[in-house]
């Protein structure tokens, strides 16, 4: 893009030529909806995964932790103790490795037969975020006072009945910020998808500025699209806090 | 079930050599005691003496480490009883109230017996408000616990254990934690539910309570039961030096 001397007509109408260049001929918007479809698709599905792998990991390791003294059968107490190291292993190995190598790895080692990208690359991002999800659901476990926990004891619920009724809503309740900010992070790190070829949102716009040798018009329109979706998301993260604040004071 | 009708209506828990030791730090050292239906047991002594664990382990809230405890005839420290069941009979009211944050006043009286099936929630709901009726908080049947007064959320705790028809109901120091001025309210409550005949087993600093409704006092220490007796003898003529000292300090 050239700015002539200056005038703001000059400036909208270079704007608009690059525009009509980078997005209207050829059809190239198309690329950045379809990359759109797919990284809406694989954020959804991670973290659905996120969700499921995390408060599994976080009910063993916070049950591991607070109550594995009370488990008075001795095959239930080692199973949950081999559990227990299964989920510590987990998170140190997912923690301790980058997303685009563990992408990869699931993408031409583990998986090379699976032909979907779109799985491949939901799995590797719920995979990983499960285990940030573990940690931030296990810390809302361990927030909430024992005395909950006792109460529903008491009353003859089982354990199951307790966690699920009593203690998990009000863990993720106080989790719900740490959470929202764990989904913000997921949704952009979908953006390195491209490394397996999978076209997502940020590899429509590269592949549009590989063809147009234009980087500012697609990069731009790039980061917009995921500034927004982050502030639609934002929104209503907030609305549903708003909702369980209302709920109980 | 015919035989054993009779300790069932005599005796409600039998404790035998009840042991806990928290690692190498032993609480109880061998508590022997029966608790007989109707029943309304004060468990009085200084702090770190374990008549909190004591109270806990009667629940199993507190794993013994050793003895045992039967509920109704059945030994509750067997590792193959279903705890849970048993828990149902035994209400149970604590220092910190420890109501369901995350639900309105109504839906923690009715959560444990709908979901454990022993009403449909309209039965629940209509036992629940006669409940909360008899303690004077039927207007508060929609509020959340944090709306609450301590009084009021003691009150709803005692509803809550009482919603479930126990056979028992353990109260862990009910008062500690209140206002002054709310204590009453509380003592009331439990004052009402003695005189009723239920069955109970208090841990509490109030001499007052003791004296007036209940029918055995325990003065538990270093682990022990050092002394029991009816109130009027327990306090009128103590025996143990451990609990005339006592005595002197708390009755002023």
């Amino acid at each position: 893009m050239i700015l002539k001397p200056m005038s703001i007509i000059n400036l909208f109408n270079d704007l608009k030529e690059e525009f009509i260049f980078n997005f209207i001929d050829g059809n190239r918007w198309k690329w950045l909806v379809e990359g759109l479809g797919v990284t809406l698709q694989v954020t959804f599905f991670s973290v659905l995964l996120g969700i499921a792998i995390g408060v599994v990991l976080a009910l063993i390791r916070s049950t591991h932790d607070t109550n594995i003294s009370t488990i008075s059968n001795p095959v239930a107490r080692n199973l949950l103790r081999f559990a227990n190291m299964i989920a510590k292993i987990y998170l140190t190995v997912i923690r301790g490795t980058p997303v685009v190598v563990q992408l990869m790895l699931i993408y031409y080692v583990i998986l090379v037969s699976v032909d979907s990208k779109i799985l491949v690359a939901s799995l590797a991002f719920g995979i990983n975020s499960g285990a940030y999800v573990a940690e931030i659901v296990r810390s809302g476990i361990m927030s909430i006072d024992k005395g909950q926990f006792e109460a529903g004891r008491s009353l003859g619920l089982s354990y199951t009945q307790t966690m699920t009724k009593i203690v998990i809503p009000q863990a993720l309740k106080n989790v719900l910020p740490a959470l929202a900010n764990e989904f913000i992070v997921l949704l952009k790190e979908t953006s390195v998808s491209g490394y397996v070829a999978l076209q997502d949102l940020t590899k429509a716009g590269d592949l549009i500025r590989s063809r147009t040798y234009s980087a500012f018009m697609p990069l731009i329109a790039v980061a917009l699209i995921y500034l927004v979706l982050v502030l639609f998301f934002t929104k209503l993260v907030g609305i549903l806090e708003r909702r369980l604040r209302n709920s109980d004071h | 079930m015919t035989t054993d009708k009779n300790t069932k209506n005599d005796v409600v828990i039998k404790v035998s050599d009840l042991q806990k030791s928290f690692g190498s730090l032993a609480v109880l050292n061998g508590i022997n005691t029966e608790i007989k239906k109707g029943e309304v047991v004060v468990v009085i002594g200084p702090s770190g003496s374990g008549k909190s664990t004591f109270l806990r382990c009667l629940n199993r809230l507190e794993e013994p480490t050793g003895g045992i405890i039967e509920f109704e005839g059945i030994n509750i420290t067997d590792k193959k009883t279903n705890i849970n069941k048993h828990r149902e009979k035994m209400g149970m009211v604590f220092q910190q109230f420890n109501l369901f944050n995350n639900h309105t006043i109504l839906k923690n009286i009715t959560l444990a017996p709908v979901m454990l099936g022993h009403m449909t929630k309209k039965e629940a709901e209509e036992k629940a408000m006669a409940l909360l009726k008899r303690v004077g908080l039927a207007d508060k049947a929609n509020a959340y616990p944090s709306q609450l007064s301590g009084g009021q959320k003691q009150r709803v705790a005692i509803v809550r254990a009482l919603a479930m028809d126990p056979e028992v109901m353990l109260f862990d120091e009910p008062t500690s934690a209140l206002d002054p001025e709310m204590v009453g309210e509380v003592l009331d409550v439990m004052k009402e539910l003695a005189r009723s005949g239920m069955t109970m087993v208090v841990v509490t600093h109030e001499m007052g309570f003791a004296k007036e409704v209940g029918t055995r006092v325990i003065f538990m220490d270093e682990g022990i039961i050092m002394e029991e007796n009816t109130p009027a003898e327990f306090f009128g003529n103590p025996q143990n030096p451990r609990l005339k000292e006592f005595l002197s300090k708390v009755l002023m």
